[in-house]
């Protein structure tokens, strides 16, 4: 099965704490650590998996710059075949579609069979997996979070819903899927293999090379567009214990008893 | 022309989901001049009943009757919904798992701007709409202008427009079902509902839990949370991470995806709190929080919170509990 894996470069939220710069343009990236989107990771690792079981090959693919060429070698370092970069300053600035309508030129380049995305990324909008699919004209299934090969003309793939039950559907291939953290457990990536793949040649491919619609990529054709970023306004939030950690616990434990949170 | 707003409407057994109610007032706050007209998808009786519930509550309700649509496969449900919206009009969508399936590709087919899991909206000058939305799991807010020249998908997170109950619309409900075209699909077919397992604790019937997230660290480090919610005489739960790191089942999982908990004391342990986990707990409890970050999202639903490390925190305040018995 040849696999086709999106992934992305964002910063690293269990390293970092996130905050804005003073003009509120951005969020301060000086000293910020990067690694690839916790979801793709997921969904490179099930990628591998399948192509264990059954053959076939991992390509991983990025939109970025040239930043993001290190998110490829450490998902090549896991085990991913192949990288592709998509890199083009008309691709600066696009919003969901526009990143979809790049990828969709990769995906007609070659001849995949599957094509996995991350069920969100950073900005926790979810956009991209489902809008190729539907400009591709393939069936797409989100938040998935189990895959049975069947054949190779079908899977069968479960989908995360409410209540921690699981919605069960066969799709035929090729297909789109966004991949739910939880299917299974990314294996480490440690110095060595990142060393091993640091000479391999990632292709860079622009605009032309993937035939991209130029109406729908770059700031000037982005439908949706951030404006700024703010902190809300604090509502009353929490009673803040300070103090101590004796005088903490002291008041804690006051607290739990008379809520009944001490048995 | 007037701008026309069409609200996909989530029901199961024959009950509209709370949601129903919230995209109402998304609507009214987006625009309060637009017709809102509630989509209704489904088939046989339970569907008639959605209906007239809807329909206290919309205007116009568009109701679809077709037996492929007995269970919402997101596919099947697009390609009615791309026959039914017009062109330049404004579908809500609940951001849900549902939602997500099938909002991105409804923006490509219907070509309109697609502006997902939207908290606030603050303005509509023309046809440019700004609105509110979160990154870095609820850490900072932006502003996203959205161009609504060619229609907009927008969907909606649960609970952040408060519905306003009161409204009595006495809506009409139109059969479209003729107008839906042909609502069978190739390439996914719904199969089962695999229910979750029950676990060896029910924690949706806990009173009161100690609830251990991604600031653990380390599974070995559990041991001190057992230690703390035996010393309590709690349950333990946990958010998604520890479930993902398979260190908890997902049984004890708290949120959307997850149990949904009623406790009366929960205590969020290194548990940032975003809104999929909050999501999961219900019936007010009183919730303390601890985490190093003293700018996590979890400070502003919490009653009282501590900022610090719960691998230092934990095992004093165990241990106090424990002395004081």
């Amino acid at each position: 099965m040849e696999i086709l894996v999106c992934v992305k470069r964002v910063p690293d939220t269990s390293e970092n704490e996130i905050e804005i710069n003073s003009s509120g343009s951005d969020i301060q990236r000086d000293d910020l650590v990067y690694s690839v989107n916790e979801w793709d990771n997921y969904a490179v690792e099930e990628a591998i998996q399948i192509r264990d079981n059954v053959g076939g090959s991992v390509t991983v693919v990025t939109v970025g710059d040239d930043d993001a060429e290190e998110v490829l070698r450490r998902e090549m370092a896991m085990g991913a075949d192949k990288g592709v970069l998509l890199k083009d300053d008309a691709f600066e600035g696009s919003d969901g579609r526009g990143v979809a309508a790049i990828i969709k030129g990769e995906v007609e380049k070659g001849n995949y069979d599957l094509i996995l995305t991350g069920a969100q990324a950073d900005d926790g909008a979810g956009q991209v997996g489902g809008m190729l699919a539907a400009m591709l004209d393939m069936p797409f299934a989100s938040l998935v979070n189990r895959i049975d090969v069947v054949d190779d003309k079908k899977i069968n793939v479960g989908r995360e819903i409410a209540g921690g039950n699981q919605e069960m559907n066969e799709m035929s291939l090729p297909c789109v899927l966004s991949i739910q953290t939880g299917i299974n457990e990314p294996r480490y990536v440690g110095i060595r293999g990142i060393r091993k793949v640091a000479s391999v040649e990632i292709p860079v491919k622009g605009a032309a090379d993937l035939g991209v619609d130029a109406a729908v990529i770059g700031a000037a054709n982005a439908r949706v567009k951030r404006l700024d970023y703010f902190v809300p306004p604090a509502g009353e939030g929490a009673e803040m214990l300070e103090g101590g950690v004796d005088e903490i616990i002291e008041k804690l434990i006051d607290m739990l008893k008379s809520k009944g949170g001490i048995k | 022309m007037a701008r026309q707003i069409f609200a996909y409407i989530l029901h199961k057994d024959g009950v509209a989901d709370d949601t129903a109610l919230e995209l109402v007032e998304a609507a009214r706050r987006l625009d309060a001049s637009a017709p809102v007209t509630a989509l209704v998808l489904g088939t046989g009786a339970d569907l008639d009943k959605v209906c007239q519930e809807v329909a206290a509550t919309y205007k116009e309700v568009w109701k679809v009757d077709n037996a492929a649509l007995s269970y919402p496969n997101a596919e099947v449900v697009r390609k009615v919904l791309v026959n039914l919206i017009p062109k330049g009009a404004i579908a809500l969508v609940p951001h849900e798992h549902f939602g997500m399936d099938l909002s991105p590709g409804l923006s490509i087919k219907l070509d309109a701007a697609y502006a997902p899991d939207v908290v606030d909206i603050s303005a509509l000058e023309g046809d440019k709409l700004t609105l509110v939305r979160q990154e870095y799991s609820g850490q900072v807010s932006t502003h996203v202008a959205c161009d609504l020249s060619a229609g907009a998908v927008i969907t909606i997170r649960a609970g952040a427009f408060a519905p306003d109950e009161s409204r009595s619309a006495g809506g009409t409900v139109t059969d479209k079902s003729p107008d839906a075209g042909d609502a069978g699909v190739a390439g996914r077919k719904f199969l089962e509902i695999i229910e979750a397992e029950v676990g060896d604790v029910d924690i949706t019937k806990s009173e009161v839990l100690v609830s251990v997230g991604r600031g653990i660290e380390d599974q070995d480090n559990l041991e001190m949370i057992n230690d703390l919610a035996k010393a309590m005489g709690a349950d333990v739960s946990c958010s998604r991470p520890i479930v993902d790191a398979k260190w908890l089942e997902k049984a004890r999982q708290v949120g959307t995806s997850g149990q949904t908990v009623k406790p009366k004391v929960y205590l969020a342990l290194g548990i940032s709190g975003s809104f999929q986990h909050m999501g999961g707990i219900k019936g007010n409890p009183f919730i303390v929080a601890v985490n190093k970050n003293a700018k996590a999202p979890i400070f502003q639903a919490a009653d009282v919170g501590v900022v610090a490390d719960i691998l230092e925190f934990v095992p004093e305040l165990a241990e106090k509990i424990a002395e004081m018995k």
